[in-house]
């Protein structure tokens, strides 16, 4: 079975490691950690890879708990035509997957570093981050 | 013998192909390499360039009358307000200008995702626009409303006109604050959480001639992809040198006022531009080229980011409530590093003006230079100098 890629995001009040721990043992599932970043906020963002039959049982779980889950299938893509190269979204992009490359100072776009937080849809001055599904 | 250029000298040369032109990133280099002296006899014109958000923009749109006339009294394009206190079809589009329906700041942070600026962006990409206006109807002007879709082709006269663009220099906000601001310095976290600046350094037009020594009225520019004139010093010019730990910097300081006919524009230079909880405006390339009349030119022109300082201003308190002073200052080779720090914590940088795009406008003007199409005009009046000692006023409310 293929594994499914989620983002979870979560507020200060959960902590990550029962929440794991409760998918594997509760929901019987193989879970792989791609990415786990905590802002300054304390808030957390995490993007897992899980396989088993009760994947969406362990999700539902989660959503319970006050995490909002998200599936990766949906992707961002920057609009090459729109983007300026002005650099805005890089110092805000958690994860820095959009960056900019010196001496150049052309910003580039890493998807694998992307974890969806869709902030630069909305920071980006141009409008160059799209959703796509 | 100390070095004296004309413009008709100048112009000459770029008559018959032989003008030296470089960008000023390459200047610097050359000046390093070869010193001033030697920089200014060999180069005779330096292109500058930038291109960043520049609220204080617009355009005039004359659109030919309507049968029967009308003395349009209220104008919208595109659902976004025209001033229409002019002329019986004129009006004046502003970038800052939004649609009457936008939620603003209703839902904050609001969106602000078209505005005047891509209005002007969709009339130069040669996109139908939908104007609609309306009238109290005179003897002379019987007719009371109009909706109808116009082009950027159709229409007889459109002119780019904006009163502040190509700022010498610009803060770099960070927010002191415990919450997120939203400014039309971008997004600012909390503590100290980022910085944002927005100049091109080194290629800064009004950065590389802080004392206006050939930058003045009728200064034959590259605005938005075509050819524009400074019309005027922009509204709040303030040119000033500061000495700073022995160092000369220039604040915000000047600005210009440009004009050019918005039909040669391109949608590439002029585009439409949206800020979080902040509002809607246009990101404008501006080129200006600098002649290396004599060497004291060609030491500004060939100014560092290193040499090149930003204030760095509380975008969270000190600037909305008009407190004055600031956190320091910090070069834009600091800037540009991509970390600086500020009361003791390092924090990333991110600029709002490209880099990239400043480079393509300064190499644009290059070309057209150095192919003869574009002949260099001498200032027919000077611009306030920081030596003039302009003071800024405020709204006394009484
Ligand atoms: S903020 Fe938008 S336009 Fe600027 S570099 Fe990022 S994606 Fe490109
Ligand atoms: S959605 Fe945008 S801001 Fe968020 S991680 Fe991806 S690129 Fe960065």
């Amino acid at each position: 079975m293929a594994p499914k890629r989620i983002v979870l995001r979560f507020g200060s009040d959960i902590s990550v490691k029962p929440i794991v721990y409760r998918l594997v043992k509760d929901f019987d599932l193989v879970v792989n950690i791609v990415r786990a970043d905590v802002n300054p906020q304390k808030e957390g963002t995490m993007v897992l890879e899980v396989t088993g039959d009760q994947s969406e049982k362990g999700l539902a779980y989660l959503r319970e708990l006050g995490v909002s889950v998200q599936d990766l299938k949906q992707g961002i893509v920057r609009n090459e035509e729109k983007c300026v190269m002005c650099g805005a979204c890089t110092g805000l992009c958690p994860t820095g997957a959009l960056y900019i490359e010196r001496p150049s100072m052309e910003v580039h776009f890493d998807e694998d570093q992307c974890i969806v937080c869709m902030l630069c849809t909305k920071i980006c001055p141009m409008r160059a981050m799209e959703v796509h599904l | 013998m100390s070095i004296e250029k004309t413009y008709a000298e100048i112009n000459a040369k770029i008559k018959t192909g032989k003008a030296v032109v470089v960008t000023a990133e390459e200047l610097i280099a050359l000046v390093e390499e070869k010193g001033l002296t030697e920089a200014t006899r060999e180069v005779d014109v330096v292109t500058t360039g930038t291109f960043a958000p520049m609220c204080s923009s617009g355009a005039f749109l004359s659109f030919g009358h309507t049968k029967p006339r009308m003395k349009m009294q209220k104008v919208w394009l595109n659902g976004v307000a025209a001033y229409a206190g002019i002329a019986a079809v004129d009006a004046y589009l502003g970038a800052a200008e939004l649609p009457e329906d936008d939620p603003l700041n209703n839902n904050f942070p609001g969106e602000f995702r078209y505005g005047g600026g891509h209005v002007i962006q969709d009339l130069v990409a040669r996109k139908p626009v939908k104007l609609k206006a309306i009238a109290y109807g005179t003897n002379c002007y019987p007719r009371k409303s109009v909706e109808t879709m116009i082009t950027l082709d159709e229409i007889n006269e459109a002119i780019l006109f904006n009163p502040r663009n190509a700022y010498q220099n610009y803060n770099c906000a960070v927010n002191l604050t415990d919450r997120t601001v939203y400014t039309y310095m971008g997004m600012l976290k909390p503590q100290l959480g980022n910085a944002n600046y927005s100049t091109s350094g080194e290629l800064s037009p009004l950065l590389k001639d802080p004392h206006f020594k050939t930058i003045g009225v009728g200064t034959k520019i590259f605005l938005g992809g075509g050819v524009g004139y400074v019309a005027w010093n922009g509204t709040q010019h303030f040119p000033a040198m500061t000495n700073v730990d022995g160092k000369e910097l220039g604040g915000a300081g000047g600005t210009l006022a440009v004009i050019g006919d918005l039909k040669q524009m391109s949608p590439k230079w002029l585009v439409g531009t949206s800020f979080l909880g902040y509002g809607a405006t246009l990101s404008v390339g501006i080129g200006i080229p600098i002649p290396l009349l004599n060497e004291e030119i060609t030491r500004y022109a060939a100014m560092k980011d290193e040499d090149l300082f930003a204030p760095i201003v509380d975008y969270g308190e000190a600037y909305p409530s008009f407190t004055p002073g600031n956190l320091g200052y910090v070069s834009y080779a600091e800037l540009k590093s991509g970390k600086i720090t500020v009361q003791g914590k390092e924090i990333q940088t991110s600029p709002l003006s490209s880099m990239p795009r400043a480079r393509e406008v300064a190499a644009t003007l290059k070309e057209w230079i150095q192919k003869g199409d574009f002949l260099l005009t001498e200032p027919v009046k000077s611009l306030p100098s920081p030596a003039d000692g302009i003071v800024a006023h405020s709204i006394k409310e009484v």
